[in-house]
């Protein structure tokens, strides 16, 4: 049998099963579910994109719809998000997002594709148990492990200002720890589609497991890597309680910070607002511009049933 | 630090990182001896086994240690913990509430990004379309439960501007049970379809083109379409989906703390462990509502390996 | 294992690549006797007097955790440049929104700040469980002795040892009205309860409900509703039932405490008199407290009872004056010649005992960082029980208003109950009973219920 990569599993133009299923159901209706759909999930966050340009007295008091009868603009509430957060503004925390996510995305998807690797192609007593377990570990709450990850980095010496790297290895290591499961989970999904022939022409011939992982693995797994990559990426820029715990005032992420600009009790929704949209940037800038991958990664593994 | 150095820190540790695998890798992989497959396997899996062990497996059995003892983590006190969880009122009624989020998030989550997956297949604006639904993913939760308060709130709420101009009156949407709880799952519903749409859009795209010829040939088509073709070729793929945000329904608790405070009988367990560990002080309850979520999500643990068994077995 | 060593190693690696980078820490070793040594750069001035004999401290830095965040945080921090001159040491100060979670956290989990400012003396208890927090340096208790009243020491002592020190307080028995509304009106501010009802009437007959209120706080939602029951409670029962209730002697449903809840519902729940300007009685729920009084300025709502902080949450450009936008009077009680007040404040916790912490902890509670403090303050919203505390180093009438009650040899000053009750009733059973008492339940049931949760132990 011939190899196919299953990254280029063609897409076939004319004949998908749903394609043929719209047909029959291309009613106007099912156009009309499609759009009530689209609109449904877009009307609160334009809710809320509107709210942020408008002043404080009218977020306030009127809904935000007011503003097609009443229109008022500001950038006031963007000026204060930018300025208002002490002598350094925001740019600083920008940056503690993204030194902070970039090694918290790579190392462990790295990590899980390799012990994907193993649980999917190579032989050790134990292995069933072990991935179980793995994969039995996504439950444990992140909350319950608060404490004790903390009393260790504190053993350890990473946590603080005076830690190496002023503390940022403690949030590595956790979210590194926290992706792992549903990393390896997803991941080793992926991995088991890669045809079992490809493995074992690799092994007659002489190559080792890490050569078979580099040169015939890796490549293939790229778009699945990239597609959980991304996942992962919006779970750290969007994680507010593992920064709170460990990460020190001087390296918190953006979100940290906008949530402590809310005002003490927390009820300033204009400047939320604003917040809002500001640490949504990036993210959707990721995101769109790596749609593509990411769809095609999940093509990869995508399941024939 | 500066911002150069704290970019620097985060290139060093990645450098490091590969640094050291490749050390690993390159090692291991000279033992050509009869326990050469056992240390490179261990190579490849010790890594992320030991920190998984670490930073959740330790943790866990923390958890079910401190559940056993008193408030104050001093003395055990055996399932008193558990005892006053299935005893308790107010208790109850959030293993009530739990039990209705776990129902109803992953179906109706899965549901509405499998129809719309399909509905927006080839579509003309597929990709925008897509993108639509997916942006709550970018968004943090507590973004989005900002949102959503001002689709709820009393006075300057879309809701209810919506109920009173069609005449259905000005309700307090959250403060009203049980159909609260309806309305905060409604915001991880929200959340959480653009995950299923994405990944379940994938799936179909692939399902292999003869089997839907077939199907054609013998005057398959529409709905019987969907339903005995589409669906059960993406099986597999509507389990993961189903357990990842089964999972994620279960650990979610920023949605309830940031728009009821888990007020108005509206407390999951998730919240109940947070806001008794932290806010009263009882450890020993709040680790053992934590290790209920353990249990909870055991049978769908074990339905999912059962599952790959299967697969495995074919 | 291997990876704990590859992870230790891939630190000490980085530790090694950043040796460079990081700027040099506290060298010196010679701590003993709570003293850095060396020339303190406060040396000779009047005003270092307390903080010389800590040494010199220069370049070392006092790390703070706060629940106080913008816009409040700006005086605090501008209020420690006296001590940064006097000692040489620097004040690191974190606010932080989910203060009250995670100070317990970091507690427990070994990583507690040097100091940090505990607003309620129930989380000073366990915090001091955690066997993380030390005992006040002896030159603090002096202070405290000497500056604040003996009940203002016993809130920050646990268990018969002085820990925290008073940092600021608050009034709450205030209750907030517009100069303007009562002047076109021809009232005056009311000195019974009596007239204050007479006065919510009269507003009533005007078609505008009188009263606003707001009880939502996030996690801590029903906040406002225990210091509503609390002043009635000083109100109707006296001072000390109420000193009974919060310390258990009596049971939390003892009837009395369950005739000043319903003088509580003769206002809160009384649909004529609520929610001015927002909705129904059940709005109080979910109306957020800082949007709770903020209808008084479009004359929509009369009265509003909130603490003296509550002047931080008026829009700016509100003139909080006696002849302004906005005021507060002292809320009355049945008849004026008793002055029960009921307030609050935070008290500064210690974790370790480093001469840099202990320095700051003894300028905390002396009088000449309070003053400094009022200084710092332009905007007003703080004040002391520091009876050192000058009051015309005090910028704004409300702070002036609120210190003159707390200094007030007359008036009978009580601490805010829920925050000294065990944290499951304080922080727990009493904040969710009040949020289903203002959205229906019934005073016995909502009484009943909190006494249920009280612990045992």
């Amino acid at each position: 049998m011939t190899v196919t990569p299953i990254a280029q599993v063609p897409v076939a133009e004319k004949l998908t099963a749903p394609a043929a299923a719209k047909k029959t159901l291309t009613s106007p209706w099912a156009s009309l579910a499609a759009f009530v759909i689209a609109v449904f999930w877009t009307v609160p966050t334009a809710g809320l994109l509107i709210s942020s340009f408008r002043p404080e007295h009218d977020v306030k008091t009127t809904g935000w719809w007011h503003i097609f009868t009443h229109p008022s603009f500001t950038f006031e509430n963007y000026r204060t998000v930018f300025s208002g957060t002490g002598e350094t503004g925001l740019f600083p925390f920008i940056v503690n997002s993204i030194a902070i996510t970039v090694p918290a995305v790579i190392i462990p998807i790295f990590l899980a594709t390799m012990a994907a690797y193993a649980f999917a192609w190579m032989r050790f007593p134990g292995k069933d148990l072990l991935f179980i377990m793995i994969f039995a570990l996504q439950i444990v709450p992140i909350q319950v492990t608060l404490v004790p990850l903390l009393n260790l980095y504190v053993k350890l010496g990473l946590q603080g200002q005076d830690a190496p790297a002023g503390g940022f290895y403690s949030l590595w290591l956790s979210h590194t720890m926290f992706a792992l499961p549903l990393a390896i989970f997803l991941l080793h999904n992926f991995m088991r589609e890669i045809p079992g022939e490809l493995i074992e022409s690799a092994r007659m011939d002489g190559a080792t497991h890490v050569q078979i992982f580099l040169r015939v693995i890796f490549p293939l797994m790229m778009p699945a890597m990239a597609a959980f990559g991304i996942l992962q990426f919006l779970w750290v820029w969007n994680d507010l309680l593992v920064a709170l715990v460990f990460g020190g005032f001087k390296i918190y992420p953006i979100n940290a910070q906008l949530a402590a600009l809310a005002g003490t009790r927390g009820s300033d929704w204009h400047l939320l607002a604003s917040g809002a949209f500001v640490s949504l940037i990036i993210p959707l800038i990721v995101f769109l511009s790596l749609q593509r991958f990411f769809v095609r990664g999940l093509l990869a593994g995508s399941v024939k049933g | 630090m500066s911002t150069g150095e704290k970019l620097l820190q985060a290139l060093i540790v990645v450098a490091i990182f590969f640094a050291v695998v490749t050390l690993i890798l390159t090692l291991t992989s000279r033992v050509r001896s009869r326990a050469g497959e056992l240390i490179q396997s261990m190579a490849f899996v010790l890594p992320a086994v030991g920190l998984v062990g670490v930073g959740l497996l330790y943790p866990a059995i923390n958890s079910i240690n401190l559940s056993l003892k008193d408030k104050y983590s001093t003395k055990y006190v055996g399932f008193d913990n558990y005892k006053t969880i299935f005893t308790d009122a107010d208790l109850l009624r959030v293993l009530g509430n739990t039990a209705l989020w776990v129902v109803v998030t992953p179906i109706v989550a899965t549901l509405i990004g499998l129809i719309y997956a399909v509905l927006t297949d080839h579509a003309r604006f597929e990709r925008t379309a897509k993108a639509i639904i997916f942006l709550p993913m970018a968004i943090s939760l507590v973004g989005a439960s900002l949102i959503w308060k001002f689709v709820y709130d009393d006075r300057i709420g879309l809701l209810n501007a919506f109920t009173d101009t069609v005449g259905l009156g000005r309700h307090h949407w959250l403060i009203n049970s049980p159909w609260n709880n309806i309305w905060l799952i409604v915001i991880l519903i929200w959340v959480q379809a653009g995950f299923a749409m994405t990944v379940l859009s994938a799936s179909i795209k692939a399902i292999p083109t003869d089997i839907i010829e077939a199907a054609k040939l013998d005057g398959v088509g529409g709905l019987k379409m969907f339903r005995f073709i589409t669906v059960p070729s993406i099986r597999p793929t509507l389990i993961v989906v189903l357990t990842t945000i089964t999972i994620t329904t279960l650990k979610a608790f920023d949605i309830v703390r940031q728009t009821t405070g888990g007020n108005y009988k509206t407390s999951v367990l998730s919240y109940e462990y947070y806001r008794q560990s932290f806010q009263s002080a009882n450890w020993g309850l709040g680790s053992a509502l934590a290790v209920l979520i353990f249990v909870l999500v055991l049978p769908v643990v074990i339905y999912n390996i059962r599952q790959m068994r299967k697969l495995e077995a074919r | 294992m291997r990876v704990g060593k590859i992870r230790r190693g891939a630190a000490t690696v980085a530790a090694l690549a950043s040796a460079a980078l990081v700027v040099a820490g506290c060298g010196s070793s010679d701590d003993e006797n709570g003293t850095a040594g060396g020339t303190s750069p406060g040396e000779g001035k009047a005003e270092c007097a307390q903080l010389t004999s800590y040494g010199d401290l220069t370049g070392r830095e006092v790390h703070v955790y706060t629940g106080i965040v913008e816009p409040e945080d700006k005086a605090q921090k501008d209020s420690y440049k006296l001590f940064t001159e006097c000692t040489g040491a620097t004040v690191n100060y974190e606010g932080s929104k989910d203060f009250e979670a995670q100070v317990v956290v970091r507690a427990r989990g070994g990583n507690a700040p040097d100091i940090a400012y505990v607003p309620q003396p129930g989380l000073l208890k366990t915090l001091v469980q955690t066997k993380a927090v030390k005992p006040a340096p002896q030159a603090v208790a002096d202070n405290v002795d000497k500056w604040f009243g003996e009940d203002w020491k016993s809130y920050g002592t646990v268990d018969g040892t002085f820990y925290a020190a008073p940092l600021g307080a608050n009034v709450k028995s205030f209750v907030w009205y517009s100069p303007k509304m009562f002047k076109a009106n021809g009232w005056t501010v009311p000195t019974t309860w009596a007239d204050l009802i007479k006065l919510s009437d009269e507003a009533a007959a005007k078609g505008i409900k009188p009263w606003c209120a707001g009880f939502e706080s996030g996690e801590a939602t029903g906040w406002p509703g225990t210091d509503w029951l609390e002043d009635m409670v000083l109100r109707t029962a006296g001072p000390d039932v109420y000193t009974k209730w919060l310390n258990h002697e009596i049971p939390f449903n003892d009837p009395q405490i369950a005739t000043a809840l319903d003088r509580a519902g003769s206002i809160l729940k009384n649909p004529k008199y609520v929610n001015g300007g927002i909705g129904d009685v059940k709005s109080i729920a979910t109306t957020a407290f800082q949007e709770g009084g903020l209808p008084i300025l479009d004359g929509k709502c009369a009265f509003h009872r909130q603490a003296s902080f509550y002047a931080a949450n008026w829009p700016e450009g509100t003139k909080v004056t006696a002849d302004g936008d906005v005021f507060a009077f002292y809320l009355p009680g049945d008849d004026a010649s008793s002055k029960p007040v009921l307030g609050g404040g935070e008290f500064v916790a210690a974790f370790n005992d480093k001469p840099e912490t202990q320095a700051f902890q003894t300028f905390l509670s002396s009088d000449t960082w309070a003053n400094e403090k009022a200084k710092a303050t332009p905007d007003g919203g703080w004040v002391s029980a520091n009876k050192g505390l000058d009051v015309n180093n005090l910028t704004s009438p409300i702070d002036k208003l609120s210190a003159s009650i707390l200094q007030d040899p007359n008036a009978v000053f009580r601490f805010d109950a829920s925050d000294l009750m065990p944290a499951e009733v304080g922080s727990g059973s009493f904040w969710k009973q009040m949020v289903n008492w203002i959205t229906g339940q019934d005073t016995k049931t909502t009484l009943d219920e909190i006494e249920k949760s009280w612990p045992t132990s």
